[in-house]
């Protein structure tokens, strides 16, 4: 069997795949980020948490109202996403002539206090949630066990970040999102209400962290700390490709995805800090990141 | 961003005029040093704090004209922070005790700063069998367990019934690094052979990438050398990448009840491990754990709960006794007086800080076993007393006169 630094090549094909996998949950949360800054030019910090509180909404739909996975992957990020709106207009819309700084703690102080009240009452070990009967087992690919959860994970979110690029660039209502960041006073004069469609984004934003949420609920616990642990790698991810750049954060996010992955077979240990290693570097090499432009 | 929670009880406030000249300013002062927040808080978190108020009314001390104050803090995991408020609690707070102290690295530290300051400490969360080895200290007692009793309990049973190849998925930090050479060495000793170990960073959410690379190790076991929300996430996961079904076991060598009732009995079921208690065990050990639950949002006690309760109990009996609650003299009247409480029932402490009681080997109970809430285990084994700790000699503990 060839190898490659003593590693067989069989491990790591599968390597790479589950790189892309979790890469998959990177591209989506920073692709919400990547919207919410775009449009609003808040950093949302509360990303986190809303991502956490989407695995929860899937909980309780099933808990409370024996609504099942699919269920949840429509319900969640509307619910979440209600909720982000909620937050736009009672507190963020005061922001947005202010330093970036101002959003930035606002959202971080919100997560931690979502964060906080959730883990009060459930506790940090976390709660089961099931994988959808339909989507159990395995399917057998000779270089490893792909379990078929998984398999949906990348084909879902790939399908919904090239929706979001596609929307957000490709169509009508996207270049309208676009001049309004641009130039609001402008856009409202030709008679688009410009502040609701501020609010819809940020609800969109939050809704597709409440999906990724839903997404990741089987595969860990769903646990009040689990979007604390992934944010600041999110965020990372966010600023290699770009503050804003929606293409960049989902190739961004797949390829640090893969990136990280190997890191795991050649050197676990660093497997937590590498990504920051690389944000490092490519600051130093392009301030705005791979795909931002320089203002 | 400092986010220390310190709230103070007063326990018990009887201002009478007893002759209190030895307990330093009048009140014992035990402070709670654990994880609040972390992936550690439900297995020993607010739970501790709970215990300790409850061994300090069951001790009864405003009969006995005792003072008790309880203080707790939220050290996140971080050595820099669990220190600097070691240093705190002992220099400027008064603090006389600190108690409980999960992750061995910090427990190391904190375990160096009260012997500088010729404070107590009694440790029950923290696994590392450093801290009655070569890191011993006459301010220390290491109550519950250790990763040494982990190792021999279920290291033996795993490789006596078959389990002879190993591969370790490890938390890459103190308690982690002890618990896999502890284990090695029972492997290793017993004829099996270990094929592989990979080391992840603490907290880890995603374990595909090392159940991976334990598959492809094809050993029999994989061994699972982390705590907490790190063996709940291992074995979910583990589940999902057909690990038990392409032939391969878990062993997890540190798990909680609290893990369990995070996993479900369905993803649970059939893990065999070690503990020193368990709140079914008895008429005594039920009724604490139904005082414990009604106080601690239902969470029933891990063994790291009880040792913090029987921990305190036993260090109040020894200030008592002693009528002083200076540091150094407390721990040696505790390792002195024979332990008596009703979670271990008798015990000792050695002069290497070790408390010895039987330690068990339990089986997760299958869905249809469990008959109420929180039924979760099944003991295999009894390892008697004399058994389950690393005997005195082997530890390198300079305390210990060869």
């Amino acid at each position: 069997m060839s190898s490659l630094l003593g590693i067989p090549a069989q491990a790591l094909f599968g390597q790479l795949l589950i790189g892309l996998i979790n890469g998959s949950f990177y591209a989506l949360l920073s692709l919400g980020l990547a919207v919410i800054f775009g449009l609003l030019n808040i950093i949302n910090f509360a990303h986190g948490a809303q991502y956490m509180m989407g695995a929860f909404a899937a909980y309780f739909l099933l808990q409370w109202a024996g609504l099942g996975y699919w269920w949840a992957l429509l319900v969640a990020p509307v619910v979440v996403g209600l909720s982000g709106i909620v937050i736009e207009r009672a507190m963020l819309r005061w922001l947005y002539k202010l330093d970036h700084l101002y959003g930035l703690l606002l959202t971080f102080g919100l997560a931690l206090i979502i964060q906080g009240l959730f883990r009060n009452q459930y506790g940090s070990s976390g709660l089961p949630y099931a994988i959808p009967a339909q989507l159990t087992g395995g399917r057998d690919l000779g270089f490893m066990v792909l379990p078929n959860y998984r398999a949906w994970v990348v084909v879902f979110s790939l399908g919904v970040c090239l929706g979001t690029w596609y929307v957000i660039e490709r169509t009508k209502l996207g270049s309208y999102l676009r001049a309004a960041t641009e130039n609001p006073a402008l856009v409202q004069a030709f008679g688009i209400n410009v502040p609701r469609m501020v609010t819809l984004t940020y609800g969109f934003g939050v809704g597709l962290a409440a999906l990724a949420g839903v997404l990741a609920a089987p595969i860990y616990q769903v646990n009040p700390l689990m979007g604390a642990d992934l944010i600041i790698v999110v965020f990372a991810v966010v600023v290699i490709g770009g503050m804003g750049s929606i293409m960049g954060s989902v190739v961004t996010g797949f390829a640090l995805g893969v990136i990280e992955g190997l890191t795991k077979v050649f050197y676990p240990e660093a497997s937590n800090t590498v990504i920051f290693v690389i944000m490092a570097l490519v600051l130093l090499w392009k301030p705005a990141g791979l795909f931002g432009r320089t203002q | 961003m400092v986010k220390r929670v310190l709230i103070t009880l007063l326990a018990l406030a009887l201002p009478i005029g007893v002759a209190q000249a030895q307990i330093s300013d009048g009140i014992i002062k035990i402070g709670v040093l654990n994880d609040q927040s972390g992936l550690y808080a439900d297995l020993a978190g607010q739970g501790s704090v709970v215990a300790a108020r409850m061994a300090v009314e069951d001790f009864n001390a405003a009969a006995k004209g005792l003072k008790v104050e309880i203080v707790f803090a939220d050290h996140q995991n971080k050595t820099d922070v669990g220190s600097q408020i070691a240093r705190q609690w002992y220099d400027a707070e008064k603090v006389d005790l600190i108690l409980d102290v999960p992750n061995s690295g910090i427990a190391l530290a904190v375990n160096q700063i009260a012997r500088e300051k010729k404070k107590a400490l009694v440790i029950s969360s923290a696994a590392s069998s450093d801290l009655t080895g070569k890191a011993c200290s006459p301010n220390t007692v290491h109550w519950t367990y250790d990763t040494w009793a982990l190792a021999n309990g279920t290291g033996n049973a795993v490789v006596k019934t078959g389990g002879d190849s190993w591969f370790f998925i490890t938390a890459d930090y103190a308690f982690g690094h002890a618990l896999e050479r502890d284990v090695e060495a029972v492997v290793l000793r017993n004829g099996g052979k270990v094929l592989g170990k990979v080391r992840h960073p603490l907290s880890t959410q995603d374990f595909s990438s090392f159940l991976l690379q334990a598959q492809a190790s094809k050993a029999k076991i994989v061994g699972l050398a982390n705590a907490g929300a790190d063996v709940t996430n291992s074995i979910k996961q583990g589940a999902e990448f057909g690990i038990v079904k392409g032939g391969q076991n878990f062993a997890g060598l540190l798990v909680f009840i609290t893990d369990v009732h995070a996993l479900g009995l369905e993803k649970a079921q059939g893990l065999i491990f070690t503990e020193t208690f368990y709140w079914d065990m008895n008429e005594k050990t039920r009724a604490f754990a139904k005082r414990f639950a009604e106080r601690n949002r239902g969470i029933h006690p891990t063994m790291i709960h009880a040792g913090a309760y029987a921990g305190t109990l036993h260090y109040l009996k020894a200030v008592e006794a002693l009528k002083s609650d200076d540091g150094t003299r407390a721990i040696a009247k505790m390792k002195e007086m024979p332990t008596d409480d009703p979670l271990f029932g008798k015990g000792v402490i050695r002069a290497d800080g070790r408390k010895i009681h039987p330690a068990y080997l339990f089986e997760v109970k299958k869905p249809a076993e469990s008959k109420y809430p929180w039924d979760y285990y099944k003991v295999r084994a009894t390892i008697p007393a004399n058994e389950a700790f690393r005997p005195i000699d082997q530890g390198d503990c300079p305390l210990v006169k060869k």
